[in-house]
């Protein structure tokens, strides 16, 4: 119950302080936070084309913050969710490209799939190298999202449209569907089919993580491994098969931008999204409820900061989504020392 | 340095619903060594936290010297002249021992670096003045475990600590290395500082204490001189019912060998050969106890048994059938139980709940798999296994990490016995476990010997070993030196034989039958 209660509280006390500070600066700029903050919400929550705009952001989050939540579960700190979402958004492209001959009933689920295979080699590889040689993950992690980087820009020599860093168009009909065709109060905003699968992909972590033996293994493996090799765990096995689910988790979030924006892939789109699910799950408590949760408040963030860029920086947010990560540290700390102290 | 007088005065503290401590009242004077004994959560340890800042009291107040004074953190506690000696050390193993001691006071020197010289020179003249040898230069991770906890005590000495608190202290201490601590407090004593002594060992109290205080369930049953009372009298206090002594063993004619090791070598992770030449089997039926000082191949012996560890060399059969070099999965599948030495480190995951917990090692049995890992599922398989081993509370979905260590202990027990294994090895079953909770594992030990299951015992408390084994094999440097049976030997002359003092021909070493 009080573990419980100190996980709901610490991340809403991390964001109400973040709020405060944030506001601070806004009064050192002459501008009154309340109102600064009330547009803000209205814009990504009071219209229909702000919510989807919200939930667009928040969609590849999901998807990041649900990949480090997996590896965070196994004991394992996967800071590649970047290269890996890059990635999957490539091969779904390239998928989709090679494919556009296939009914689209066919091409679609392949394209998907091959954006959740990259990922899951790109996520798989350090996996192998940390079960094989003990080699640290997050160095791994980190390099492969360079090495992720410039094989792409390599392969764009040969696949990118002429004198532009996109690839063709993706045939028509080979894409997740806009909601604004379902939803008319949507329109105009780029939300699309992702979410859903952004939902069931959450559905499906909580369930491996907490009805499933391997979830259970997992789970043992990250609280205390010493103990998961006494119970007959193979730890390379789990930290295997963590990191490779997780960069699949990562891959499948290109699809949001590749199949269900732009119907291209585009140098540069995952934008931070990889690096952002690190804070996502930090904020979610590496819980798939709390991962979304957590990416429809970076969501929020990341449109509202657009927004009012025209009364404070923009740059602004990115402090406010720094300050979130700070607090939630520290709540979490003071809480549960608070929590020893008095029960 | 005298030490001030300590008086709680009906202490209450509360975890939620549960009462750690109600109306607890203790006094501490200066110049005696008083024990503070009771079983695992009978708030010992919780009082203690209150006396040292650690946590808050619901009710009640602290006197020092008649003063009635708040102590809302160590900090405070040590202002007052009051130190703690944890259970588990708290120390920076890459630092040396100057620096570990002076840590958080350290002696400046230019420009506010630490003055490493002085820091030497003054943990020097502390160790002399209290005649606590200890290397001040040496770092951190060449001690022994007697050597760190000479460390703790020299830091709280040195913060000016006079009423010293000292949490289960020969809990990882061998029979030797007790012998020196207690020359070190008796010094201390005799210096006029008062001693606090949380235990539940009852020839430790009554060979150093002055004083005894006993707690159950959270409230003092007794206190008194330690000439007032008698060792059974303060078991019963602590248990809150006469203890029957273990029944006599049924005569049981053992079995089968269902555990076979033959000539295995193991090295250590220096790489030292750590175990040599060690054979001996085990048959359905009987126990077989290892004695022997800690540190002298037994870990290495248990790890490759278990499957942890790759042997060296040699072979290793559980059941009839050749594991050496296996994964624990096949020892398991083979037919082993194994309660680890360690239960924080290899036996549970404290994070995780009760439930479990239960069923760590046994996640691929079908009947487990069948039912599912969901919280609920789990938990109601857990139930009534908790009630039968009597763990508390029984409650499946506490974290393991709530429960004391006695409760611990029984968790694992249950988890290891209640699968039916054909071999349990049991490693220190009952380290840092209560009366009550020791009597109960040996008795379930007993049990599974009598249903024909072959039990390996690997204790360095002799008693245990005397009381519980068919056979007796003594561990020493690696090698098995010496083969008896109970009824033939005693702690003395097993004694002899843990510590290389008798020499022994080669004949009887090689155990087994």
């Amino acid at each position: 119950m009080k573990r419980a209660l100190i996980a709901i509280a610490a991340p809403l006390i991390a964001i109400a302080l973040a709020l405060v500070a944030g506001g601070l600066m806004m009064l050192a700029l002459g501008q009154p936070p309340l109102e600064i903050y009330a547009l803000m919400m209205r814009e990504s929550f009071g219209t229909g084309y702000g919510i989807g705009q919200t939930l667009f952001r928040a969609t590849p989050l999901v998807f990041t913050g649900l990949s480090v939540a997996l590896a965070f579960r196994a004991g394992l700190f996967n800071v590649g969710a970047e290269g890996q979402l890059y990635l999957g958004g490539f091969a779904a492209a390239m998928t989709a490209i090679a494919l556009s001959g296939l009914p689209p009933a066919i091409a679609l689920p392949l394209a998907i799939l091959a954006a959740a295979v990259a990922g899951a080699v790109w996520g798989g590889i350090p996996g192998a190298l940390k079960a094989r040689f003990g080699a640290h993950e997050v160095i791994n992690t980190i390099m492969l999202n360079f090495i992720a980087f410039g094989l792409v820009s390599w392969l764009g020599h040969f696949v990118f449209e002429p004198a532009t860093v996109r690839t063709a168009s993706i045939a028509a009909g080979i894409e997740l569907p806009r909601l604004e065709g379902v939803v008319p109060a949507l329109r105009g905003a780029p939300i699309n089919a992702s979410l859903f699968l952004a939902l069931v992909t959450a559905a499906l972590v909580q369930m491996l993580l907490f009805r499933t033996r391997l979830g259970y293994e997992m789970r043992a493996t990250g609280l205390n491994t010493p103990a998961a090799e006494y119970g007959g765990i193979g730890i390379g096995r789990i930290q295997i098969t963590a990191m490779t689910l997780a960069g699949a988790v990562a891959g499948l979030g290109g699809v949001n931008f590749v199949l269900g924006y732009k119907h291209f892939f585009e140098m540069g789109f995952s934008g931070g999204a990889g690096f952002l699910g690190i804070a996502v799950a930090l904020i979610g408590r590496n819980h798939p409820a709390g991962v979304v949760l957590a990416a429809l408040f970076f969501g929020a963030l990341s449109y509202g900061g657009l927004v009012i860029n025209q009364r404070v920086p923009k740059e602004l947010v990115e402090v406010l989504q720094g300050l979130v990560i700070l607090f939630a540290i520290a709540s979490q700390a003071a809480l549960e020392r608070a929590a020893r102290r008095w029960q | 340095m005298s030490a001030a007088t300590v008086r709680l005065d009906r202490i209450t503290r509360r975890f939620g619903a549960v009462i750690a401590n109600r109306d607890v009242s203790l006094a501490i004077d200066p110049g005696e060594i008083h024990a503070l004994v009771g079983e695992n959560g009978a708030g010992k340890t919780t009082l203690m936290r209150v006396l040292y800042g650690l946590l808050e009291p619901h009710g009640g107040r602290i006197e020092v010297d008649g003063r009635p004074v708040r102590i809302t953190s160590p900090e405070a506690a040590m202002r007052l002249g009051i130190g703690m000696v944890h259970q588990h050390f708290m120390l920076v193993d890459t630092l040396s021992v100057a620096e570990n001691i002076v840590l958080g006071h350290e002696p400046r020197g230019a420009f506010g670096a630490l003055d490493r010289k002085r820091a030497i020179a003054e943990v020097e003249t502390l160790a002399t003045r209290h005649r606590l040898p200890v290397d001040a230069r040496a770092p951190m991770t060449s001690l022994s475990v007697g050597a760190q906890q000479r460390v703790e005590i020299l830091k709280a000495l040195r913060r000016g600590a006079k009423t010293l608190i000292l949490d289960e202290p020969t809990a990882v201490l061998t029979p030797q290395e007790v012998d020196e601590l207690f020359a070190v407090l008796r010094e201390l004593k005799a210096s006029g500082a008062a001693i606090v002594l949380i235990t539940h060992k009852l020839a430790e109290v009554f060979a150093i204490a002055d004083r005894v205080t006993v707690m159950r369930a959270g409230e003092v049953v007794g206190t008194g001189a330690i000439g007032t009372l008698t060792p059974g009298r303060v078991a019963e206090l602590m248990v809150g019912h006469p203890i029957a002594p273990l029944r006599a063993r049924a005569a049981i004619t053992p079995g089968d060998a269902m555990l076979v090791v033959r000539d295995l070598e193991a090295r250590d992770a220096r790489g030292l050969e750590s175990v040599r030449a060690v054979s001996f089997e085990a048959r359905g039926g009987e126990i077989v106890g290892i004695a022997g000082v800690e540190g002298n191949g037994q870990q290495e012996l248990i790890e490759c048994i278990a499957g942890l560890e790759t042997p060296h060399h040699g072979m290793i059969a559980i059941a009839g059938r050749p594991v050496t070099g296996l994964p624990p999965r096949e020892h398991a599948r083979a037919g082993l139980a194994h309660i680890p030495s360690d239960r924080l480190r290899r036996g549970l995951v404290p994070a995780m709940t009760l439930a479990e917990n239960l069923v760590l090692g046994r996640q691929s049995e079908p009947e487990v798999a069948r039912s599912g890992f969901s919280a609920r599922a789990l938990a109601r398989r857990a139930a009534p296994v908790l009630i039968e081993y009597d763990v508390r509370p029984p409650d499946p979905l506490a974290r393991a990490s709530q429960l004391s260590g006695g409760n611990q202990q029984k968790l694992i027990a249950a988890r290891e016995l209640e699968r039916g294994a054909k071999v349990v090895l049991a490693a220190h079953p009952t380290r840092g476990v209560d009366l009550g909770a020791v009597d109960f594992i040996h008795r379930r030990l007993l049990a599974e010997r009598d249903a024909g299951r072959a039990v390996l015992l690997v204790s360095s408390e002799l008693t245990e070993i005397l009381a519980l084994s068919d056979r007796v094999l003594v561990m020493f440097e690696g090698r098995i030196v010496h083969e008896t049976r109970p009824d033939q030997t005693d702690e003395r002359t097993l004694g002899l034989h843990m510590t290389g003092r008798v020499a022994t021909g080669q004949t009887g070493a090689r155990g087994g039958a």
